[in-house]
């Protein structure tokens, strides 16, 4: 049998809340308490918990064949401890039936892979113990933040000892090949990568509701009818997709919960398909080639890059700046301003600075909360620099005396009015 | 001796606390200069937002006034009014449905129509979209005003209030002073709009007597609008004493900080203030620049921060209060006006008299009467990076300049310009030759 395999992704950011110049040195909280909270308890109303209470149903109505796996940012766990425990044991019900995998990432949904080896291991082990604590499972699989990949962070990986990570398939990083086999890391053979069926992905996920679409209204029997017409030597179809699909981005409304209710039962009973979880897939079949990646992609935007959320001078000042700070931040022992670190670095930050204006920017602009990527990036450099000296006092920082030229001050002399003297 | 007050009938455009730039600070500053010399000022502006001070000022809001259309004389000078191009917006004593059906017409069909013989304007003051309509309505008011009101010389300031100004004299045939604080040319730089040039042309023309805020405003009058230079004076602007609250330094306590305060436009030269910040925080990584303000150039100045990699110590605050912008030069160790044509330039008085030493360009009108500032070259941002650097570095210059300057603008009182104004006043009415008769 072929395999289809599902994984969500779960993940909300720490918002920041509107940070002023005059905030700085006099407010160390920087996060949007009310916003967050309400963010999260319209999206666990509309999304998680129906969605969350389908798939247990439908899991229990199909005796273990149906699986899903899902990869939850730990900032978004943490924020189900604080504002929705009831999303949170929907998800301890569906890690119960033994049909959900729970998938390793970076605890901040951070870009730190890109930047700073240390700084994503410290994430990844912290995401991991955070799964554990809620989900009983130690995962086995890795996907990196938007499924940012290069050969570098795939040996990244490896290093930490995963066997599975999942990435994107989009056509023109795979050129002639299909995202519909199991492929290995380039130097490390025992690395296996799951790569995205974006087409099929993207039709439940971006095109589901558009009334445009030729194939709109879309029904489970035709979608199967889809999955189940892949070439016939082909051995996997990956569906990744963000799970607020489910009820947010694809209201109710649309009838994606009907959809999803339905689906399982014609994969199962009339397509010669499989679910599997990543780790089972990568257990049961062979990578048919290796895959070398030199330049980033990601699962964002239509360039499947990372523009998103570095390439323009504010992104990418904002970025350097706040790992300039790492070194820092590692010699200080505070609880507050470790957090902080990790909650600074969500990749969000930098989506909503995200300059770029063609049909993209109308995607940026629906996951964004300001009304410019120029005002995030102001909002996001006042709060750094008050986190700055917050981290500069505490790990006692003195700068280093840098010598002023004389040139300089003879310069300086010379503008000096009449009545001021320099000795 | 004179035996009763002069009474000066004065159009501006805006007044503190309602107020967007140097413009309303220097009228403020002027009407208080002018009341404690004895003289009488009614001030208009196009409208009042209720919180203005009432009680020391005689402020009218054109929006406020009935303008009678029924009366003949006062239609004879609405044709006048003619090549103002009215396109206005007359909100009318009707009913609302009415206004709806009328909300848009010109004055010459009000004329004709006897049922609408008082109107008032409504005025959304500021400086939106529809000014050149809002500066034509205000002629309109102006006629009615100068019609009730009893004065002895017109004053106005500033193109936006040149046609009421204008109109004023047709009617009252009294005399008119215009004043100018910034030409279009210092607005625009050479990309200048007609229409407005040409307003401030006809002002100039119409005027008995011109007051510039600088020699520098003097010259492109002369040379760039054809003014006869005998007919100009120059009264350099002042500062009213400091605030009563000086605020206690909460931001970034223990760190350097250097301030650009302006609209972020060409004129203001934000741009050079951006590249000397790189200079400096290259030999002083630790000091902070706050660029508080809007404008047009806002964007630039913060994408070139951002390509500089000085983003973590360039800071924009975008438009300030009377409050933040106290509390913001009250935690500044120098402030910098960059400007690259600046026709005066209060906002380095307002530093000074909060104890900062300033740097201001030599393009400057205030580069004229300040002794206790740097002066460099707009441009030359070696000097503008260097004059920064030296002054974070040695307090004891630091302190010496602020606390001259504070004593110089001490000594700029508007009480003092005032004198100077209530004398063109004076010589322009030929007030001294009638009284001693």
């Amino acid at each position: 049998m072929k395999k289809l395999c599902f994984y969500f992704q779960v993940h909300q950011p720490f918002r920041l809340k509107d940070y002023r110049f005059f905030d700085i040195s006099c407010d160390d909280d920087y996060f949007d308490k009310k916003l967050n909270h309400e963010i999260m308890r319209k999206v666990a109303d509309k999304c998680y918990l129906p969605m969350n209470q389908l798939l247990l149903e439908q899991i229990q109505a199909h005796n273990g064949n149906f699986k899903v796996s899902f990869s939850i940012s730990g900032i978004c766990i943490e924020q189900f401890e604080l504002y929705a425990q009831d999303v949170l044991d929907s998800f301890k019900r569906l890690a119960d039936t033994g049909c959900v995998e729970f998938i390793a990432e970076t605890y901040g949904h951070s870009l730190s892979a890109l930047k700073s080896p240390e700084e994503f291991k410290a994430q990844v082990a912290k995401q991991t113990a955070k799964v554990k604590e809620h989900f009983g499972q130690i995962p086995t699989t890795f996907r990196n933040t938007e499924l940012i990949y290069n050969n570098q962070i795939g040996s990244l990986v490896h290093e930490m000892g995963y066997k599975t990570m999942i990435t994107e398939g989009a056509d023109h990083i795979m050129d002639w090949r299909s995202p519909n086999f199991i492929y290995s890391h380039c130097q490390h053979p025992d690395l296996k990568l799951l790569l995205k069926n974006y087409k099929l992905s993207d039709d439940i996920a971006f095109r589901f509701s558009e009334r445009s679409w030729e194939s709109w209204p879309l029904h489970a029997e035709t979608f199967g009818q889809w999955v189940n017409s892949t070439a016939w030597n082909q051995e996997i179809i990956n569906l990744f997709m963000d799970y607020e699909t489910f009820g947010e981005h694809q209201w109710a409304e649309s009838g994606i919960f009907e959809f999803m209710r339905e689906l399982p039962n014609q994969i199962i009973n009339h397509s010669q398909f499989d679910f599997v979880t990543p780790s089972e897939a990568a257990a049961q079949l062979n990578p048919v080639s290796e895959i070398d990646i030199h330049n980033t992609i990601s699962w964002a935007d239509a360039e499947r890059d990372l523009t998103a959320w570095l390439g323009n001078p504010i992104q990418d000042d904002a970025f350097d700046s706040l790992y300039e700070l790492e070194e820092l931040v590692k010699n200080v022992d505070d609880k507050k301003i470790k957090d902080d670190w990790v909650k600074l670095q969500t990749s969000d930050h930098f989506y909503y600075m995200c300059t770029k204006f063609w049909s993209d920017g109308d995607v940026h602009k629906y996951f964004s909360h300001y009304d410019s990527p120029y005002a995030a990036f102001i909002n996001y450099m006042n709060v750094l620099t008050d986190f700055e000296e917050r981290v500069k006092k505490a790990a006692g920082y003195t700068p280093e005396e840098i010598k002023i030229d004389q040139g300089i001050i003879e310069n300086f002399k010379k503008y000096l009015p009449y009545s001021v003297d320099l000795k | 001796m004179e035996s009763k007050p002069l009474k000066v009938l004065m159009f501006g455009w805006e007044f503190p606390p309602e107020i967007s730039g140097g413009l309303g600070t220097a009228c403020y500053g002027l009407v208080s200069g002018l009341i404690d010399n004895g003289v009488d000022v009614t001030f208009v502006v196009p409208k009042l937002y209720g919180t203005e001070e009432t009680d020391k000022f005689r402020l009218v809001g054109a929006s406020d006034i009935n303008v009678n259309f029924s009366n003949d004389h006062f239609n004879k000078n609405l044709e006048k009014v003619k090549y103002l191009q009215i396109h206005s917006h007359i909100l009318p004593y009707v009913s609302p449905q009415e206004f709806l059906e009328r909300s848009e017409f010109d004055v010459e069909s009000l004329k004709i129509d006897s049922t609408f013989s008082t109107a008032k304007f409504s005025f959304g003051g500021k400086y939106g979209k529809n000014l050149l309509s809002e500066v034509s309505k205000y002629a309109v008011v102006a006629m009615q005003i100068a019609q009730d009101q009893d004065f002895d010389v017109i004053h106005a300031h500033d193109w936006l209030t040149f046609p009421a100004a204008i109109m004023a004299k047709e009617v009252s045939g009294k005399k008119l002073v215009v004043h100018i604080h910034a030409t279009e040319f210092d607005r625009s730089g050479d990309s200048i709009n007609q229409e407005v040039y040409e307003m401030e042309r006809q002002g100039c023309e119409a005027a008995d007597r011109i007051i510039c805020v600088s020699r520098l405003t003097r010259r492109i009058l002369i040379n760039r609008y054809g003014i006869d230079g005998s007919k100009i004076s120059v009264v350099h602007n002042a500062v009213v004493p400091k605030p009563a609250i000086i605020y206690p330094k909460k931001n970034l306590v223990d760190k350097k900080i250097v301030t650009f305060l302006g609209r972020i436009t060409f004129q203001k030269g934000p741009d050079y203030f951006v590249e000397a910040a790189k200079k400096v925080l290259e030999v002083m990584p630790d000091a902070h620049f706050v660029m508080a303000g809007n404008g047009d150039m806002f964007l630039n100045c913060l994408e070139r921060a951002a390509e500089l990699k000085i983003s973590k110590r360039f800071h924009f605050t975008g438009f300030l209060n009377y409050f933040e912008t106290n509390n913001l030069f009250g935690m500044t160790d120098v402030y910098v006006m960059p400007s690259v044509s600046e026709p005066f330039g209060i906002t380095p008085l307002e530093a000074m008299r909060t104890g900062v030493p300033v740097i201001i360009s030599k393009q400057s009108g205030v580069s004229e009467v300040l002794n206790n500032a740097i002066k460099v070259d707009f441009w030359d941002v070696n000097a503008l990076s260097d004059t920064i650097i030296g002054l974070l570095k040695h307090e004891e210059v630091s302190k010496q300049l602020a606390g001259d300057g504070t004593d110089e603008v001490h000594e700029m009182k508007w009480e003092y310009a005032a004198l100077k104004v209530r004398e063109i006043y004076n010589k322009t009415i030929d007030r001294r030759r009638s009284v001693r008769v």
